[in-house]
């Protein structure tokens, strides 16, 4: 292994509901031209530019079949190693820093992208579901998640008021995030007139559908990370687990493979309390439910009690452990592209960069991500600066 | 340059057109147990893993979620890849670097294609065409390797006879090849006489569809002999994508297989192509893009390939060893082909391969990938370090 790994660029899209002035191709031209000005740095094949771009992007939601070519035609990434996950964005952040720590490369270009105006997510993520026993009944990634919302708040008590305490939080949070997409914050009373989306959750408490957008990194190792800018953020620690996809196989108001994947990181972090050592997270809450049973997963607090951690304040931008300061996925960010960007705005904290959303001295952060029905792959990344 | 890393296991189905007594997943069990029986390991001694399928060829979103409960990956860290046609080259290039870190013992790789479910996969944007420039031609693999053929014969001088020599040879290699798909007994008369598709594009230069799947299994150093007593070791890989550029398709400047040869042979010294590497299987789409393939691996000059077959110098037990499996003309599970090029040269290495070994001591193999209008992996294997 060759010491640690440094993001020394980020840069993101505005998130829109319809971003129909800018083909894929141009955002992705956007975020990655800015990540490069910042470093001043170019694709290059005698190792002393980037040497390699590592993307995260769905196939079904972008169209045409392999279109992170664009990283090719309009970025300047011909004839260049190019690789793609096929996974969230925290997972294609996993892979990179495994890139640098094997010495293969040691610059890679990291690109996330999403349009979901360009599709029906609902109907696309129901060919996620397994071909003979859950497509047959319907169920897509909106209808699993009503049945772990279901189970999770039946078995721990969470109250309506709880799961809408997440939501207005996350909303005001996001008037201080000028990338954010929803900027007008709501009431708990809005939140609980919401229309019901899959019993329990209402629309209210789901990420908003369609959103567009995309983000850049640049990751590098130690060495040159100190060279490129004064601010590097180190990755510290990053891990991923998968559980069953068949959600009667699961214990569904648990997060079993969440709990593997944050140890195995903070156990390469060093991170051993981490509601007492980290300085905030921006984990991936597709619904309110998710940011409580997620929190419990992270070990903020105990197993049950993400309802009493959002009752506690713990959690608000002044609190001990800042949850999602960004406003999160509930404000407006497309699958994808949201673990990334999770990412992307712990760095802009580390960095102390993150403007009105700023964490005081925020030193460790740790970023989140999930994909799959109910959270079934989870990616954890632990981060210094 | 991280740690040695050799592959001690590798798997692959009998690959058929149809396979309607299996789900993917039963289909991707089928490699990965072989893999694993190879290895004389189950599946408790593997630590990470790396997925693929070139999903628009399978019609699924994100399908390793329910694929891999079935191959027993729960509770493993892991993730998905995909880059059109060289999707198992980059799940092979990604298992290589993830296995270099050292962070893990044991890595298993897989990919897998079932088009027997698939509706029309190359029918939507040619594979990977540009929606804006390429994808407003007809453009599909069938019209795209026509162009190239044509421009091949142009340059030349090849005929029409030579294409079929190139056929047949192919024929000859996959029959003796247990697990490839089509094992015809062609001749010449056959190939030139067989349905046009485009010009100089008969039906039987283009490859299958195919349902099928590939798995290998990676160690650092360290953990090699525990497993067996016949590693293959990984010497380099290269992936270099260009991005689907029409016009540029017969520019020796803007070929990816060449450049990415380049890269490779200078690492490793290599001067001689044809002296150096004992074994050949390189991902030709079209038997007639073999020819211009064997040219931009080294093994021969610009547009003199024909003749070596004029010369009747190809083949199993003659002067080139080149793609003795039978290649992709026989078998074409797209996500997972690159991954069976990959098993099939481990095979070579160890003399395994039965009865399409090629004779006397392979020292070096090279396998490559193949995907969209010109993207390319190159992994070189060897006997020893």
């Amino acid at each position: 292994m060759a010491g640690r790994v440094g993001i020394v660029a980020v840069a993101q899209t505005n998130f829109e509901e319809r971003n129909s002035l800018q083909h894929t191709g141009e955002m992705m031209y956007d975020v990655t031209r800015d990540v490069m000005g910042q470093t001043g740095l170019e694709f290059k094949d005698d190792g002393t530019g980037i040497d390699m771009t590592t993307a995260a992007a769905y196939d079904s939601f972008s169209g045409p079949a392999g279109a992170y070519m664009f990283l090719g035609y309009v970025v300047g990434a011909y004839m260049r190693q190019d690789e793609r996950v096929i996974e969230d964005g925290t997972l294609a952040t996993y892979y990179a820093m495994l890139q640098i720590l094997s010495g293969h490369v040691d610059t890679v270009l990291l690109v996330a992208y999403n349009k979901e105006s360009g599709c029906i997510k609902n109907e696309l993520e129901w060919q996620g579901m397994d071909q003979l026993y859950h497509r047959r009944v319907g169920l897509d990634f909106v209808t699993a998640a009503g049945l772990q919302a279901r189970s999770y708040i039946g078995k721990n008590g969470i109250t309506p008021e709880q799961l809408g305490k997440v939501v207005v939080k996350n909303r005001n949070n996001a008037k201080n995030n000028p990338f954010a997409m929803l900027k007008n914050g709501i009431t708990i009373d809005d939140v609980l007139k919401g229309a019901m989306l899959a019993d329990p959750i209402r629309i209210t408490e789901a990420k908003p559908v369609p959103v567009d957008g995309a983000v850049a990194m640049i990751m590098t190792t130690e060495e040159k990370a100190k060279k490129l800018t004064d601010k590097p953020v180190w990755v510290t620690g990053a891990s991923s687990c998968y559980d069953y996809n068949d959600l009667g196989q699961r214990d569904l108001a648990e997060c079993n493979s969440l709990v593997t994947a944050a140890q195995k990181a903070y156990k390469m972090a060093g991170i051993k309390d981490p509601l007492k050592e980290l300085d905030l997270a921006e984990i991936s809450e597709h619904y309110a439910y998710q940011e409580l049973l997620w929190s419990e997963g992270l070990g903020f607090c105990g197993k049950g009690e993400g309802g009493k951690l959002i009752d506690s304040g713990k959690t608000a931008p002044s609190g001990e452990i800042p949850v999602n300061p960004s406003g999160g996925m509930l404000s407006g960010l497309p699958v994808c592209v949201a673990g990334m960007q999770r990412v992307v705005e712990c760095v802009l904290q580390l960095r102390g960069e993150a403007g009105d959303r700023q964490v005081k001295g925020a030193k460790k952060a740790v970023a989140q991500g999930c994909d799959g029905p109910a959270g079934q792959l989870q990616c954890v990344i632990a981060l210094e600066n | 340059m991280g740690e040695r890393i050799a592959i001690v296991g590798v798997g692959q189905t009998h690959h058929k057109s149809r396979r309607p007594d299996v789900t993917t997943a039963e289909l991707c069990s089928e490699a990965v147990e072989r893999a694993l029986a190879d290895a004389n390991m189950q599946i408790k001694d593997i630590e990470h893993v790396i997925m693929g399928s070139f999903e628009p060829a399978d019609g699924y979103h994100i399908p390793d979620k329910w694929i891999m409960p079935e191959c027993g990956v729960v509770g493993k860290s892991g993730f998905e890849m995909q880059n059109v046609g060289t999707t198992g080259g980059v799940v092979a290039a990604a298992g290589f670097t993830v296995a270099a870190t050292g962070l893990f013992d044991t890595l298993l790789c897989f990919a897998w294609q079932k088009m027997d479910e698939a509706a029309g996969a190359f029918g939507k944007g040619g594979g990977g065409a540009n929606e804006y420039w390429t994808g407003q031609f007809p453009m599909s693999p069938i019209t795209n390797f026509a162009r190239r053929a044509y421009a091949y014969m142009d340059r030349s001088g090849c005929t029409e006879e030579h294409l079929a020599m190139v056929r047949v040879k192919q024929d000859q290699c996959a029959q003796r090849n247990e697990y490839a798909q089509l094992k015809l007994g062609l001749t010449l008369e056959k190939v030139m006489n067989d349905t046009l598709l485009a010009w100089p594009i008969r039906r039987l230069h283009m490859c299958p569809t195919t349902a099928g799947a590939a798995a290998f299994i990676v160690c650092p150093e360290r953990a090699v002999s525990k497993w067996t007593n016949k590693p293959v070791w990984v010497e380099d890989w290269f992936t270099c994508h260009q991005g689907g550029g029409l016009t540029m398709a017969e520019d020796p400047s803007a070929s990816t297989l060449r450049h990415a040869c380049e890269v490779v042979y200078k690492r490793r010294g290599i001067t001689n192509p044809l002296k150096d590497i004992q074994a050949w299987e390189v991902y030709e789409p079209a038997s007639t893009a073999e020819l211009r393939w064997m040219e931009e691996v080294g093994i021969c000059d610009d547009y003199t390939a024909f003749k070596l077959f004029e010369q009747d110098k190809v083949g199993i037990e003659k002067e080139i060893p080149f793609n003795p499996s039978g290649g992709v003309t026989a078998t074409n599970p797209i996500g997972a082909t690159p991954i069976v090029r990959l098993v099939e040269a481990c095979l070579q290495v160890r003399g395994d391969a039965a009865d399409h070994q090629v004779p006397g001591t392979i020292n070096r193999a090279l396998a490559t990938a193949y995907g969209g209008q010109g993207e390319n992996v190159v992994m070189l294997l060897r006997k020893s370090l």
